[in-house]
């Protein structure tokens, strides 16, 4: 599907061939540094760490094909999104991985990992046991502990130490893309945003596959060309995006084409991504688990308050959004618990909200019309 | 092969007084108030010992054990599940929960009466369900105090002192918390004596199923269900550890004298996860072939406290009490409670389903098995997890394995006649007949 949007497709472009040549990239990659590529499952997983040991860690995402593979391997209750991870890994998609690793989120995905660490071989393999109680003081301390277990078990596997001085500029390095990645995602909050919550999405996708210097470099460049860049493209209704996750870019093309733009997200491959940064510590590994413990949290960690909650209603303010769409993988069940209470607080906000269950593929012509339906409605709040 | 029976059988003496103890649980758990006590709600995995430093008086509401309870009363549960969707909330979530809210929308609960709301809640989280279970409970009765503990620290076989710290300080703060919210000064030595109470009846309910590891099989499943449950309700209370004292009494006595469960035992399979609480029938059913469940990693890992004994076969786990450990104050109490829950079977497979396949491997060979049915369960995500590896790992290991799928707490789910024929199938696999 050709894009709707009438932009200039170059500015752009480095981005979406990053996500779409990932396996290519990342062979390149290896080729060029002589470095190790670890896969990883979810966005707990403290990638400073890994940067810091010389590892390229590249987020393991689905093809939104069809598959037939993992039915003997994660009974079809669970989310697809975790069954389409994991077909990536049995159709050898992901060959130029190392090793793998997960951060504990949810029992959806974590079975992606499992699997895969017993039906596709890897030289290294490690289970993060982060805290889910991330509203309780004990959860940095017991997480201190837990990546000195990670660093020591990388050491071992890599046959060298990964030293402060290493970590301390991964984490320079990484914060300085959360920065950029701010600076654009800023730009969206003006009346004509310059990009589209596609092209946002290309950049936050992008960024969990490529290495972080690199994506810095084309952020400064892309920043410097958002600045001069105009658009005859209408904004239309201004929408906020959030739910499970979520890199379905045709979905967003889509709605993008029915005269709205995605101004914001709170999603694991948007916003809760790149959020928060890894303030600055003596002790290294204590700053970044601070960070992945405060960061704005998957509901799966989201409890006994619900801090995403105010943290939704925030960016809904601030980014002026009309309308939400809250979409969730099937049977994604923190998700699913807290949809109630997130649809009621934005609709008390005075936002209205469109509900979307996402699959392997979704149906794009009735989404489109029951989009259509709500981008009428949300107009029709405009006019009276 | 021939379906006659070959053992003598009789009833459980014990079996009236274990329904006794269940009613009396739910009971004084509505008229708490009625005596001037306090009612909390939490899962059946809660450090259940550790409200009971409050006073006497204070009673829970396990959450799961109450979900399948309204499960087994078709009618309510439809009504429960029903409340449920209507108020927003999506029909593949855990049925257990659905049922628990439903009773609550619906004001009504399943032992008579209006649903008796609980003072404050008590939960603990490794299942992505746990803790959100709860926030939603406070959500529907208007708030709630809430106090979860997280136990997700890895598998027992990777403990390590800060695992265990982690969890004794969340539990120092939860105590702080109850204080606070319930204006009651907290007693230490009612915490010893429930932790005690939990350790001798989470390791006696194992040294009961390790029982069934005799040919014939002393206890089949479906009458486990109605045993264990007072596990999940009470494992703190000393009416419970009393009452395993005395069931395991009479299940030695069972072996000794080749009383079985069923008399015409030949065929010794295992379940897995919980089965379809509105449908028990299906174990009588196919108790027409000979066959028996002799429990499952389940029954017996759920409540129960295990560990590896010097000949290599598995067995109780040792109470503290027996090592000759004296329990002095507070934070040795919730250092040895922490660690002991740590070892629980049930909460090993949430990291890796290689776990759970080891341990029921282990079952299928120590319980001389012949077959085992696979419950794919579609109403809990925190023991189906993993299912499809462990069915890939019991057919490696040699064990035949029959999965049905089917729903814990939403009768919609369960097809019984379609669950009776591939049973069937099942059978003739194994040579058995009717």
């Amino acid at each position: 599907m050709a894009s709707q949007v009438g932009l200039d497709q170059e500015t752009f472009e480095t981005f979406r061939n990053w996500r779409i040549k990932r396996a290519e990239y990342a062979k390149q990659w290896k080729e060029r540094t002589g470095g190790k590529i670890i896969g990883y499952f979810c966005t707990y997983v403290p990638e400073e760490l890994l940067y810091a040991a010389g590892i390229l860690p590249v987020r393991i995402l689905g093809s939104h094909e069809v598959q037939d593979v993992t039915e003997p391997h994660i009974f079809a209750m669970f989310c697809p999104f975790c069954r389409d991870c994991l077909a990536q890994g049995l159709k050898g998609r992901f060959d130029y991985l190392d090793g793998i690793t997960i951060a504990q989120s949810c029992l959806h995905i974590r079975q992606s990992y499992t699997s895969w660490e017993k039906h596709v071989p890897v030289d290294f393999s490690y289970y993060l046991p982060m805290p889910h109680h991330v509203q309780s003081k004990h959860a940095v301390p017991f997480l201190i502990k837990e990546l000195e277990l990670f660093k020591a078990k990388l050491e071992q596997w890599l046959g060298r130490k990964i030293e402060d001085k290493a970590i301390e500029e991964a984490v320079e390095i990484y914060n300085r893309n959360r920065q950029l990645m701010w600076r654009v995602f800023e730009l969206r909050q003006g009346e004509s945003p310059p990009l589209t919550g596609e092209e946002a999405m290309e950049v936050v996708l992008s960024s969990q596959m490529v290495d972080k210097r690199e994506h810095n470099a084309a952020l400064e460049k892309l920043l410097g060309r958002l600045a001069e860049r105009t658009t005859d493209r209408p904004t239309g209704t201004r929408l906020m995006i959030l739910g499970s996750e979520d890199d379905d870019i045709e979905f967003i093309r889509m709605v993008e084409s029915c005269g709205a733009t995605f101004v914001i997200d709170d999603h694991c491959t948007g916003t809760r991504y790149f959020w928060n940064n890894v303030e600055p510590n003596s002790n290294q590994l204590a700053g970044i688990a601070e960070r992945y413990v405060k960061r704005v949290p998957c509901p799966s960690k989201d409890w006994p308050e619900r801090t995403r909650v105010p943290h939704v209603l925030e960016l809904a303010r601030k980014y002026d959004v009309q309308g939400a769409i809250v979409m969730q993988q099937k049977f994604c069940d923190p998700h699913e618990i807290d949809t109630p209470a997130l649809t009621k607080a934005l609709n008390d906000a005075g936002i209205k909200t469109l509900f979307l269950e996402f699959d392997v593929t979704v149906p794009i012509g009735q989404f489109k019309v029951r989009v259509e339906a709500f981008l009428e409605m949300l107009q029709e709040d405009d006019l009276f | 092969m021939s379906n006659k029976a070959k053992y003598k059988t009789a009833p459980l003496k014990c079996w009236k007084k274990a329904k006794e103890l269940r009613l009396k649980y739910y009971d004084d758990y509505a008229k708490a108030h009625e005596r001037g006590g306090l009612r909390w709600a939490g899962g059946a995995w809660t450090f259940s010992a550790i409200p009971s430093g409050l006073g006497e008086d204070v009673v829970s509401l396990t959450s799961e054990p109450y979900g399948a309870s309204i499960a087994y009363n078709k009618e309510f549960s439809l009504r429960c599940l029903e409340a449920t969707e209507k108020k927003g909330y999506a029909r593949d979530l855990c049925s257990y929960m659905r049922n628990y809210w439903g009773s609550i929308l619906l004001d009504e609960y399943v032992f008579g009466g209006p649903f008796p709301k609980p003072d404050f809640l008590w939960q603990d989280h490794i299942c992505c369900s746990h803790a959100k279970w709860y926030q939603v409970v406070s959500d529907l009765e208007g708030g709630i105090p809430h106090f979860c503990i997280d136990v997700a620290v890895g598998p027992y076989e990777e403990v390590a002192p800060h695992k265990v710290d982690y969890l004794v300080a969340q539990m120092h703060d939860g105590i702080e918390w109850l204080e606070k919210t319930t204006g009651r000064k907290y007693n230490d030595e009612l915490l010893i004596e429930a932790v005690k109470n939990e350790f001798r009846s989470t390791s006696k309910w194992a040294e009961i199923c390790a029982l069934n590891k005799n040919i014939p099989a002393p206890l089949e499943e479906k009458t486990m269900y109605s045993l264990y449950v007072l596990g999940t309700l009470n494992k703190h209370d000393k009416s419970t550890a009393d009452f395993y004292d005395e069931l395991r009494d009479e299940v030695q006595e069972r072996v000794a004298e080749g009383i079985a469960a069923i008399p015409n035992e030949r065929c010794r399979l295992m379940s897995d996860t919980q089965p379809p609480w509105g449908f028990l029938s299906i174990f009588r059913y196919m108790e027409q072939f000979g066959a028996l469940s002799v429990g499952s990693l389940y029954t017996f890992g759920l409540v129960g406290i295990w560990e590896d004994k010097p000949d290599g076969t598995w067995g109780p786990r040792t109470t503290p009490m027996d090592q000759g450990i004296e329990i002095k104050d507070r934070d040795q109490a919730l250092r040895l409670y922490a660690d002991w829950m740590l070892s629980k079977p049930e909460w090993q497979h949430f990291y890796s389903p290689h776990i759970k396949t080891e341990m029921m491997i282990r079952i299928a060979k120590e319980w001389h098995l012949d077959g085992v049915m696979l419950h794919y369960n579609r109403g809990c995500e925190g023991l189906s997890v993993g299912i499809a590896e462990n069915r890939l790992g019991l057919i490696e290991a040699g064990y035949p394995v029959m999965a049905f799928e089917g729903n814990m707490g939403d009768e919609r789910e369960f097809d019984e006649a379609r669950v009776k024929d591939r049973f069937d199938a099942f059978m003739e696999t194994l040579d058995m007949k009717k």
